[in-house]
């Protein structure tokens, strides 16, 4: 290749409480090319982009920008050098014009420290900005909220040219554009390319990345997993790459018994907020029914209005043949449809609450009577759920945002045990979880199967996906777009209903 | 389902007292000799003392939350001990006790709403309302025992209002609350042009005489003349307190409250039907607003529409959160607002034995209560001190 490279990181490490997010990592970005970071969620992709960017700072390392070493100690020094991150969520302030948003925070002035805006020269240099990212320049007036997300993006862009990047990169900027703008925006993209302008691109959708990079730099587990040109850029290679490791986690299956009859049947649901395709589900006894998906496929929303926390707007929800009506999770919690959410601090938990306080809350109705807690049985309830799980607690008072990922899950997962879940829905059970943890989830899980409980697991995880599931079903785009039986179940097979490619 | 129970626990406990009231006005005070008033006083206090002592939880946050304003007011009560050979006289005592009564009651409306993560700013004006309607009923010839079946029916439909807005809308408490002091205020003016009073209610139907004095006597222990015989509005006050802290610690519903203070997503997806216990919440607290303001009428004989209960709600959000209450919710115990209801009063009673001029009290009161917060606020947060290293870790 021709020319010094743009910027070039080496050995960069970031740890986070419990979690090494890279581990080693080396990437190289030349003058002028569309580097594309690919890797599954948790890869670890979002954190060197933002180490890039100057949101982290590596722990371990060093990044040579233009030829000189660098440590950005915020996002603005590293915006000042030249590098700008288009964020996945446009950071836009919405109620100012396009004009007003291009110059935020650096605008020309004049008067010293009077700093009396000079519109005439920030409308002529933003008009050339517009130019740049093709858009009109009567544009300039416009409140930014009034534009559609992709012309947003592309105003994002612009500022970013403003301030005069020479590397540009891109979190996932295609997930909320249409087809056209979707266009537009590797047009733009070209055009920069050929103004010198280097890209990093993070996409989701390996389609994409086929089309417009030049080269891609695959993470996995926080380390390099290798390197592809444009030549080899295809869409197995890129997956084997993604996933290509050993299985080496432990998945029990001692207490699972051949799946019993249906005991959940979802038809043709949607639902408000919800994709407009209609999706369909059976569960039955006694299975771990894994449901995979990217970030963002809609899993989480469909497990959340079989919950009742989203209105259902059509379709229908059998349990155990008879048709249920679930308007609020209570209803769904009295038919014994429970969910462990994806978010357990936001949604599952009252940290500040102590594990006894969290485990009783859905509980309340059973070991009450004339709305009296009968103190006997709530501690009753707190002493076998916490042996019974094995919680790691000096008392059942302990506030629950002071225990470790997999303690808090575990009392997530207590607060319904006591129920006797008919369906139990995990959303990422294992998110968060260290490897101990981990395991003696996966054996309660199997336990619960065994007792004849259908669980509905959903997961990005693969390696859980692949060692947990009796069976599969695959989102994409709000789709379900497959089911795998166990003896189908690849990673490959996963891979190319998630990305799209085999639908 | 869980809304009707604590509908249904709260107006039974609230229908006992009135019925003990009726049953103390209608037949004791017929049948059985003077001093019935005492016997009444001292089962009430006895009994709801009691029940705060089978509820009360001397967990470590809970003590936290207290050691403030128990601080707070030994140095006060020293203080005023201190200040004045008649501070500890029994006249002035049950001066105290009374003024704590009567914010005590608000405060404890106050408090619910904010543990479950509201804010109520239409109580003075309520209390006003209530105080302005009861006066005109009574003159207008309802009997005094009708009147506050009406003045507590409005304060529930006051109540629902808030809370029907809050939920079903998804207002602002905040918002809908402001504009309701506004809304109340005026129509306190509306109903009654003139200030009303009992001596007028007397005097167009001397035939309730009586049942007016006799719910006089026994709500707020004032005679005829208006001379203080016991302070009754304590006695009201802690059977509130009482059956609010059975509900707080001892009850499935309180349980929701403190979780939906703390986290209303956890609370939905546990399951709890989180708008109606904010409903009822809000009825609880507006129905205590109103009987505050029988209370205030009864207590100071006269109410003005333009004034009576006037800005009560921020020393019933001060009382609440002095008392342990954290306006971000989730944090309340039924012991701290008894205790935070005292505050003011003793600060207002220090005042005058000190003869500081009337003129200096809003300024004094405003910065003690402000030094209590700041001091209970850094207690806090050093006890949780480790919490918050650890959530600063995760960030």
């Amino acid at each position: 290749m021709p020319g010094e490279p743009l910027l070039v990181a080496r050995n960069i490490r970031k740890q986070f409480p419990g979690v090494l997010a890279l581990d080693g990592v080396n990437a190289t970005v030349r003058p002028g090319e569309v580097l594309a970071l690919v890797g599954e969620n948790g890869a670890g992709k979002s954190t060197l982009m933002k180490i890039l960017a100057g949101i982290y700072q590596p722990d371990g390392g060093e990044i040579e920008f233009l030829g000189r070493p660098v440590r950005f100690n915020g996002p603005l020094a590293a915006m000042r050098a030249g590098i700008s991150l288009i964020h996945q969520e446009l950071n836009l302030a919405e109620n100012l014009s396009v004009q007003d948003n291009l110059f935020l925070g650096r605008e020309t002035t004049f008067a010293g420290p009077l700093k009396l805006l000079n519109n005439r020269d920030a409308g002529r240099i933003g008009a050339g900005l517009l130019q740049r990212v093709g858009l009109p320049v009567s544009f300039l007036s416009k409140p930014v909220g009034d534009l559609p997300p992709g012309q947003k993006q592309l105003v994002e862009i612009a500022r970013a040219l403003g301030l005069d990047a020479k590397l540009l990169i891109m979190d996932e900027p295609t997930s909320s554009l249409t087809q056209t703008e979707t266009d537009r925006l590797y047009e733009v993209i070209a055009d920069l390319k050929a103004g010198g302008v280097s890209v990093v691109y993070i996409s989701h959708r390996l389609a994409e990345i086929r089309r417009c990079a030049d080269r891609a730099i695959v993470l996995r587990d926080g380390r390099n997993a290798g390197e592809l040109a444009k030549a080899e850029l295809t869409h197995a290679n890129i997956v084997r790459m993604m996933i290509g490791r050993d299985l080496k986690q432990f998945f029990p299956r001692h207490h699972r018994k051949p799946a019993g009859g249906t005991v959940l049947e979802i038809e043709g649901l949607t639902f408000r907020g919800g994709p407009k395709y209609p999706a369909s589900l059976r569960l039955r006894a006694g299975e771990v029914l894994g449901m995979a998906g990217l970030v963002g496929a809609g899993r989480t929303e469909l497990s959340e209005a079989v919950f009742g926390l989203r209105a259902i707007t059509s379709g229908r929800i059998l349990l155990g043949g008879q048709p249920i009506c679930i308007r609020k999770p209570a209803d769904a919690i009295r038919a014994g449809i429970l969910l462990a959410p994806e978010d357990r601090r936001m949604n599952g938990l009252v940290l500040e609450d102590g594990i006894g306080a969290n485990l009783s809350l859905p509980n309340l109705d059973r070991i009450s009577r004339f709305d009296m807690v009968d103190a006997n049985a709530e501690r009753t309830l707190h002493a076998d759920t916490i042996a019974r799980l094995a919680i790691k607690t000096p008392n059942a008072a302990q506030a629950v945002g002071l225990l470790s990922g997999g303690n808090q899950q575990k009392v997530v997962f207590g607060k319904w045990l006591a129920r006797g879940p008919k369906v139990l829905i995990l959303d990422e059970p294992t998110r968060g979880v260290d490897v101990g943890a981990k395991t003696e989830i996966y054996a309660l899980i199997d336990e619960l199967a065994g007792r004849g409980v259908a669980v509905w697991m959903i997961t990005s995880d693969m390696e859980e996906l692949l060692g947990m599931s009796d069976r599969a079903v695959v989102m994409h785009d709000g789709r379900i777009v497959g089911e795998l039986e166990r003896n189908e179940l690849t990673e490959e097979a996963v891979m190319n209903l998630a990305t799209g490619v085999g639908a | 389902m869980n809304g009707s129970v604590i509908f249904g626990g709260f107006f039974a406990g609230s229908a006992a007292v009135v019925l003990a009231l009726w049953l103390a006005l209608d037949l004791p005070l017929r049948l059985l000799p003077l001093g019935n008033r005492y016997q009444l006083w001292f089962a009430s206090l006895a009994f709801s003392l009691a029940l705060l002592a089978y509820t009360l939880e001397l967990s470590r946050r809970n003590l936290v939350r207290l050691v403030g304003v128990v601080v707070l007011l030994a140095v006060l009560i020293g203080t005023l001990a201190a200040s004045s050979e008649t501070a500890f006289d029994r006249s002035n005592i049950f001066e105290l006790l009374s003024r704590q009564g009567a914010l005590g009651v608000i405060t404890i409306g106050a408090a619910l709403i904010i543990l479950t993560g509201g804010i109520d700013l239409s109580i003075g004006s309520v209390v006003g309302l209530s105080a302005v309607a009861f006066g005109t009923l009574m003159e207008s010839g309802v009997s005094p025992v009708a009147s506050l079946g009406l003045v507590l029916a409005l304060g529930v439909a006051v109540g629902l209002t808030n809370g029907l807005l809050v939920t079903q809308l998804r207002l602002q408490a905040f918002l809908v609350t402001l504009c309701g002091m506004f809304v109340f205020r005026g129509f306190a003016r509306e109903i009654n042009k003139k200030q009303t009073g009992l001596v007028l209610a007397k005097e167009n139907h001397p035939e309730m005489a009586e049942s007016i004095d006799g719910l006089r006597a026994l709500l707020v222990g004032k005679t005829e003349n208006g001379a203080l015989e016991f302070p009754a509005m304590l006695v009201v006050m802690l059977l509130f307190a009482s059956i609010v802290a059975v509900i707080l610690h001892k009850s499935a519903h309180g349980r929701y409250w403190f979780a939906i203070g703390y986290n209303d997503r956890a609370a939905r997806y546990a399951g709890i039907g989180v708008e109606r216990q904010r409903i009822a919440v809000f009825v609880i607290g507006s129905t205590l607003a109103a009987f505050a303001g029988v209370l205030l009428l009864l207590n100071t004989g006269t109410a003005d529409p333009t004034n009576a209960g006037g800005s009560l709600e921020l020393y019933a959000i001060t009382a609440a959160v002095l008392g342990g209450v954290s306006l971000k919710g989730g944090e309340c115990t039924a012991i701290g607002l008894v205790l935070g209801a005292l505050v003011q009063p003793v600060i207002n009673n220090l005042m005058t034995f000190l003869e500081i001029r009337q003129s200096a009290e809003p300024w004094v009161i405003g910065l003690i209560l402000l030094l209590g917060t700041i001091a209970d606020e850094l207690i806090r947060r050093d006890a949780f001190g480790s919490i918050r290293r650890y959530f600063l870790r995760r960030a």
